[in-house]
């Protein structure tokens, strides 16, 4: 009896607290949902009721439609961009004895270090000086900078001797280096890949200071959704944002699962 | 071939050509950094010593921009209220994540450990920019506290909670509270149970054992998390735009003001610079009394 009592005096005020982070942390996102579905003009309580009409005017809209399209273009392409980059990169340096290596390293990793603020006015400004226009393309290039450090980091740390070893023996074997890179080294590190990939998707897909700053009339999503927050309170604006969370967490769900993969591989 | 393959097998020719392949690897990378990220900043520092006058761009080197910031009070101010509202929002949110990360870590069984985290930080994945608006939806006149507060009976008129510095704070909190439990909570899971049961062993109370052992090998994970906290957090312009207002201006607002009211870039870049200057020492104090914890 003694026992149980000590038990509960230990873990209520445990419970307590995990209930009320986890209440904060959800809060507002459970707030955005459910005003997503509001019948009414106004994304604030009393909920009228539900209804679809807000998804329906998004869907509608060509503006959010046609940023939505250029947010999983400008994504895919810069992430594909940073993964391979990353992974030459990574490959290079953990798999040859470079001199200055060190150095490359920490150049490699220095954009992490720099705000999307700085790095967004910072390419505005070159693109002014040089006499590129405003567009996605620009905006591409950008994500790659802010996003080659993540992969390069991640493809590096697992870039281990037992690989270096497979390698060797694939050479010896007489694979060519494209081969060994594309046949043995990629398939290898593939959740790593996967999720260098989903991480800079996720990272491109949200980022919204330097799109601010470099794209003018085709824009991305949190450009678009930041022009309909002028507005103000609108649950249309709800309707966009659940659904961008919701393609958030289909690709958190993908790098979940492929590296749980690579862990049971790993066990 | 045989050859070649044998004084392969030795591993020994590490230079010239082997070099010079892992140069080629490296190259794409090192090439992409450079011309869109180093460049870019070398372009910067240039701008940020030129200087506006009227709508003309002189380029005559001068330390204008900088006398200016420091002169004008309203912009040291930007300043000065940026690292105020980063530095409360980096303790208030260790505050909040350590035990959090504590209790995942020590008090969750295993197979329920990482379904608990993922769930911990599912919001961290959702846009930033509806993050902060749907902080709005809560802290609105009409939001959800106030009709909740309303309803209740506990007030008779709306309590104005957004637009303010402590909307800001909610909101940075609410983000890196996320952020910090995944950092401490990454560095909790490797410190070796063996060490807590050793002290626990020779006698140490639960608190002593916290104290001596848990808390100071945890201090690397809290170090990370709040470097991180403070670097996107001060350099974060949607947050207090969003949530804070216009009656108190950060310094991101302060940059983002030169450019799109004035668009002076060579102001803005100057207090973009210094932004990263202060980050920047902060950093190496942080680094300098990490390293000075652990001697």
């Amino acid at each position: 009896m003694r026992r149980l009592t000590f038990d509960t005096l230990r873990v209520l005020p445990v419970g307590a607290y995990v209930t009320l982070c986890y209440g904060f942390i959800f809060l507002p996102v459970a707030v955005l949902v459910l005003f997503s579905f509001q019948d009414g003009t106004l994304p604030v309580p009393p909920f009228k009721g539900v209804s679809l009409q807000w998804y329906e005017r998004v869907f509608e809209s060509r503006r959010v439609m046609d940023a939505l399209w250029n947010s999983i273009s400008v994504a895919v392409l810069s992430s594909a961009v940073a993964t391979a980059l990353g992974f030459l990169a990574a490959y290079g340096l953990a798999r040859h004895r470079l001199p200055g290596s060190g150095a490359m390293q920490w150049l490699m990793m220095a954009p992490i270090s720099v705000s999307y603020l700085i790095i967004g006015m910072g390419l505005l400004i070159t693109y002014n000086e040089v006499g590129v226009p405003k567009s996605l393309l620009g905006l591409g290039i950008g994500h790659v900078v802010i996003n080659l450090p993540i992969t390069f980091g991640i493809l590096y740390s697992q870039m281990g001797a037992h690989q270096a070893n497979i390698e060797r023996a694939a050479r010896d074997l007489g694979a060519a280096e494209w081969q060994v890179l594309l046949l043995v080294s990629v398939p290898m590190l593939w959740p790593a890949l996967i999720a260098g990939f989903c991480l800079s998707f996720t990272l491109s897909w949200d980022e919204f200071i330097i799109a601010f700053f470099v794209t003018r009339f085709d824009v991305t999503l949190p450009v678009e959704i930041w022009s309909m927050l002028r507005t103000g309170l609108n649950p249309m604006t709800n309707a966009a944002g659940t659904l961008v969370f919701f393609i958030s967490m289909l690709l958190v769900v993908i790098v979940e699962l492929s590296l749980l993969r690579r862990r049971r591989r790993n066990a | 071939m045989a050859r070649v393959a044998g004084r392969r097998a030795r591993a020994l020719p590490r230079i010239g050509a082997e070099t010079a392949r892992g140069w080629g690897f490296l190259l794409p990378g090192v090439l992409w950094t450079i011309a869109f990220f180093v460049l870019p900043l070398a372009i910067m520092v240039l701008y940020s010593f030129w200087q506006r006058v009227g709508s003309v761009l002189v380029t005559d080197f001068t330390t204008a921009n900088y006398e200016r910031f420091f002169a004008q009070t309203a912009l040291t101010k930007a300043l000065t209220n940026s690292l105020e509202v980063t530095a409360i929002t980096v303790v208030v949110s260790v505050l909040l994540a350590y035990p959090l990360a504590y209790i995942l870590a020590y008090h969750v069984p295993r197979r329920w450990q990482r379904i608990a985290l993922v769930l911990a930080i599912l919001p961290f994945w959702t846009s930033y920019l509806v993050r902060s608006y749907s902080w709005l939806l809560v802290l609105a006149e009409g939001g959800i506290v106030n009709s909740a507060l309303l309803g209740l009976g506990l007030i008779d008129e709306p309590i104005p909670m957004a637009h303010n510095r402590g909307a800001t704070i909610l909101g940075f909190v609410h983000f890196f509270t996320m952020l910090l439990t995944l950092t401490i909570f990454a560095n909790l899971v490797q410190i070796p149970r063996n060490y807590r049961l050793a002290a626990a062993d020779l006698g140490a109370s639960r608190l002593k054992v916290f104290l001596r052992v848990t808390l100071p090998l945890s201090l690397p994970g809290v170090a990370v998390g709040a470097f991180l906290t403070f670097v996107i957090a001060i350099g974060d312009f949607i947050t207090p735009q969003i949530l804070g207002g216009n009656k108190e201006l950060l310094m991101p607002q302060a940059i983002m003001l030169q450019i799109g009211r004035r668009g002076d870039f060579p102001m803005a870049t100057a207090m973009g610079l210094i932004l990263m200057l202060v980050v920047t020492a902060v950093f190496l104090a942080c680094a300098r009394w990490l390293k000075m914890e652990r001697v």
